[in-house]
């Protein structure tokens, strides 16, 4: 029992190293912002929840009682990761791409961040500061 | 065996946040120094959990949910200074 406990922790650990080595060799290594986006929020995420999982079979099966509470920061991580990247995508969109480089939404309103001001619109403006 | 694959994950992260810090110094614009700033923290946290485990203890665990929870809001109101120019407006 120990020891099938010892193999798939060792197992999860090496995976899981793996993966977080290739997200972050992925930040460094791609070509341009938006494939860059995609290595760390995906391989590192899974990478770090690997050794959370690791680390939860460890303290289960070595430390005394069921330990779960390291699912909590997985849990947690796994829900940001994809609003971190949303937020990312977003923001260099607003800073580098120009209406005409988006695709039509199909709505009368454009992207957000990125609608021009329609002459006559009454929909709320921000206030100037 | 365990102490073999926590060395390795332990050189692996470690690697990582070098690849991180070195994109953070370099990188081509202010996206991509918050995406390195993000995945620094997500390894931070990894590099938390592998001491706790190498350790036996559970006390580095608040450090990393902390790391977590404040790595989202710093990288969510940068966000939101770049799309806004403001973070609270």
């Amino acid at each position: 029992m120990t020891l099938i406990a010892e193999i798939i922790i060792s197992a999860m650990l090496v995976i899981s190293g793996v993966f977080g080595l290739v997200g972050s060799f992925g930040l460094v290594k791609l070509p341009d912002p938006m494939t860059r986006l995609h290595a760390p929020t995906k391989a590192t995420t899974l990478g770090v929840g690997g050794v959370l999982i690791a680390s939860m079979i460890y303290f289960t099966a070595f430390g005394g009682g069921f330990s779960f509470h390291e699912l909590m920061i997985t849990i947690f991580l796994f829900i940001t990761a994809p609003i971190v990247a949303h937020f990312l995508a977003k923001a260099w969109l607003h800073r580098n791409a120009t209406p005409a480089d988006l695709p039509p939404t199909g709505r009368p309103k454009g992207w957000a961040g990125q609608e021009s001001v329609v002459e006559g619109d009454k929909s709320p403006q921000r206030p100037q500061a | 065996m365990i102490a073999y694959a926590l060395y390795f994950a332990f050189a692996c992260f470690g690697l990582a946040l070098l690849f991180n810090l070195w994109h953070l110094a370099r990188a081509p614009g202010v996206n991509d120094r918050v995406l390195a700033l993000d995945t620094m923290v997500i390894n931070a946290i990894a590099l938390l959990i592998l001491y706790g485990v190498a350790e036996g203890t559970a006390v580095y665990f608040e450090a990393s949910m902390l790391f977590a929870m404040v790595g989202f809001v710093s990288t969510v109101a940068y966000c939101k200074f770049m799309l806004r120019g403001d973070i609270i407006e």
